[in-house]
């Protein structure tokens, strides 16, 4: 459909003018007309036309490369077509100089101008649905969507959106579901590098060789089958981000590698010699403790830092039940409109089963659960039947105790495993499990417990 | 009741070309679903451009107007003169969106203005297709993208030939009709 672009005919010949307003109209095009240059940049300042037809000679002082010129002072992104009965080069040149999308002169085919202007809205259409996509996509991973009134989720997102626009490292840990990648794309498009790429990557689907050249690129007869030249993630998220994922998994080589590019801001693609710069910035995740990683010399400690430089832990789905209503609903909402089911609430028994279930898949396990009951249920509300597969899969004890322990041991666990809920907090910690802080104290330091 | 006129300006000399007329009229009729009524009408000798050799369609349309008669709400006029608009080589027609007074040229439309054998069916057939383009626009429809509706875009011959003498359903359903079996 044609008949949302406004077009503009510029022209002091009245004829001129409104046989070309009539003529375009009949191909559903809103036109307007102006009688002069003046009348043009008026007319420009009230309304953003998609195309301006332009006379090139035209009196009173504004021709129409001026007239061109104010309009595109206005709007930069519109498309002029300059018109002239006299065509010479030195006017053709002048005009695609200062900024003509074409030149034509009359007069012309009309097939030429029909398929003119079906080139430029062409155009015009793509880069409108690329903005709307942008926008899209920038909504989608915008930090007002993380749904959560859980006080710790709070704080990684504010630190988050503070970090948005920064270049540093940022280390993203927690468990498999939690929505690492999210919180990455959240910071990513947030920040000053959101009209650039996101490149993510996930290290542990790769094996190390092919991981190499999937990070660096390689140059063509780097190995057998690399026939040409290919570029590598790094240099794909150039200006932009790039989001390691599963970064505990990658081999001493890569850690070693990537230890490089993030000292150097450089990198050699596989089998090549020429140096390659990039500016990505490098947010990582791991669902591994790379902590627990370095302690045990499995993971360098100098990239661990490196990496470490910003770090946001996302607390599981099981320590932050208060979210487990909210997301839920969130999920029917938006997965009943999209498999197009017309269901619009949980019964208290199956929000019961969601609240005791221990979700060991966190957040990603829970959205898959509501989008499973909701295609198989019948009502309009869901309830405990339809998560039945939840309880079949086992009831979810909140922990085991593990043959063998002692009472002392449990104790230990159980208070390093509150001290890390509360981020250290000892006052919180010693309320939670019931004890002052004084006892409190006295069992950290018997239990040589990290603070 | 107002009615839709079909009428032939006077450089229409031969029976040839007024019989392409009364075509057109009962093609209009068929497909508009209304008597269509003829008339005579002025030559638009006065439109004459020197220089290009052709007639000014916009001036042509203008005097059309005048010639409107009282019970008349759409007027399609047809001429044998090759029409222009000065920022184009040519058109096949003109008229006013969703207005009164519209124009058709048959010009361009016979085989022999390509330097080709006269083809009178072929000639026909391209004037019944742009006398209903034209009649479209009055009616208030816009191009159409289906290429073979006959109100898509003709920017040549060999599109209309490409096209069916009939608007496709779309359009059919968007005639711009104010009341049932006439115009008011």
């Amino acid at each position: 459909m044609n008949t949302h672009w406004q077009i503009l005919v510029v022209d002091d010949e009245e004829v001129m003018c409104e046989s070309l307003a009539a003529w375009l109209r009949e191909d559903g095009y809103h036109v307007d007309t102006a009688s002069s240059g003046r009348d043009a940049v008026e007319k420009a300042r009230a309304k953003d036309y998609a195309i301006y037809f332009v006379d090139l000679k035209m009196p009173g002082g504004m021709d129409g490369i001026e007239t061109m010129m104010q309009v595109r002072r206005l709007h930069p992104e519109a498309s002029i077509i300059i018109i002239t009965a006299y065509a010479t080069v030195d006017t053709a040149i002048t005009a695609i100089k200062e900024g003509a999308q074409e030149y034509i002169v009359k007069p012309c085919n009309p097939e030429e101008i029909s398929m003119l202007v079906s080139r430029i809205l062409k155009v015009k259409r793509l880069q409108r649905e690329n903005t709307i996509l942008r926008k899209k996509l920038s909504r989608q991973y915008s930090f007002h969507d993380v749904v959560s009134k859980n006080p710790r989720m709070h704080a990684v997102l504010e630190l988050a959106q503070e970090i948005s626009s920064l270049r540093s490292t940022v280390l993203v840990q927690g468990e498999s579901g939690t929505g690492k990648e999210m919180v990455a794309r959240a910071i990513h498009y947030s920040g000053d590098r959101a009209g650039n790429p996101f490149i993510a990557v996930s290290c542990a689907a790769l094996a190390e060789t092919l991981l190499e050249s999937e990070l660096f690129g390689h140059e063509k007869g780097a190995f057998t089958g690399a026939s040409a030249q290919k570029r590598g993630k790094f240099e794909l998220a150039d200006s932009g981000t790039i989001f390691l994922d599963e970064i505990g998994d990658i081999s001493p080589k890569l850690q070693c590698d990537l230890l490089r590019v993030l000292q150097e801001r450089s990198f050699y693609r596989v089998g090549g010699s020429e140096e390659v710069r990039v500016d990505a910035r490098v947010i990582a995740a791991t669902h591994v403790d790379l902590r627990q990683a370095v302690a045990e010399g499995k993971f360098r400690e100098d990239l661990f830092y490196r990496l470490n430089v910003i770090e946001i832990r996302i607390p599981p789905l099981r320590e932050r039940r208060e979210d487990v209503p909210l997301l839920a609903r969130h999920f029917l909402e938006r997965l009943s409109h999209e498999l197009g089911k017309d269901a619009g609430d949980f019964s208290d028994g199956a929000m019961k089963v969601l609240m005791d279930h221990n979700w060991p898949g966190n957040v990603r396990e829970l959205e898959n659960a509501v989008e499973r009951a909701l295609v198989t249920c019948r009502g309009r509300v869901l309830t405990e039947d339809d998560f039945g597969f939840l309880a079949r899969n086992g009831p979810m004890k909140p922990w085991s105790i593990p043959a063998g322990m002692t009472l002392q041991e449990m104790e230990k666990q159980m208070i390093a495993a509150t001290l890390e809920r509360t981020e250290g907090n000892i006052k919180e910690a010693a309320s939670q499990l019931g004890i002052d802080r004084s006892t409190m104290y006295e069992k950290i330091k018997r239990y040589e417990i990290p603070r | 009741m107002k009615h839709f006129y079909v009428g032939a300006t006077a450089d229409l000399r031969t029976d040839a070309d007024r019989e392409a007329v009364s075509l057109l009229r009962g093609r209009l009729a068929d497909e508009f679903g209304m008597p269509v009524r003829e008339l005579e009408l002025p030559a638009i000798d006065f439109t004459f451009d020197a220089a290009r050799d052709q007639y000014a369609s916009s001036a042509a349309l203008d005097r059309m107007a005048r010639e409107l008669p009282a019970d008349a709400a759409k007027l399609l006029a047809v001429t044998t003169r090759d029409l222009f608009i000065p920022v184009l080589t040519f058109v096949f027609g003109q008229a006013q969106l969703n207005g009164s007074v519209g124009i058709v040229s048959l010009a361009r439309l016979r085989q022999e203005f390509y330097g080709l054998p006269a083809d009178r069916s072929v000639f026909l057939d391209r004037a019944a297709k742009e006398a209903l383009h034209e009649s479209g626009h009055l009616f208030g429809l816009i191009h159409c993208a289906d290429r073979a509706c006959a109100m898509s875009l003709s920017t040549g011959v060999r599109q209309i030939d490409l096209k069916q003498p009939a608007f496709c359903g779309h359009c059919r359903g968007r005639i711009h009709r104010p009341s049932r079996g006439g115009l008011q």
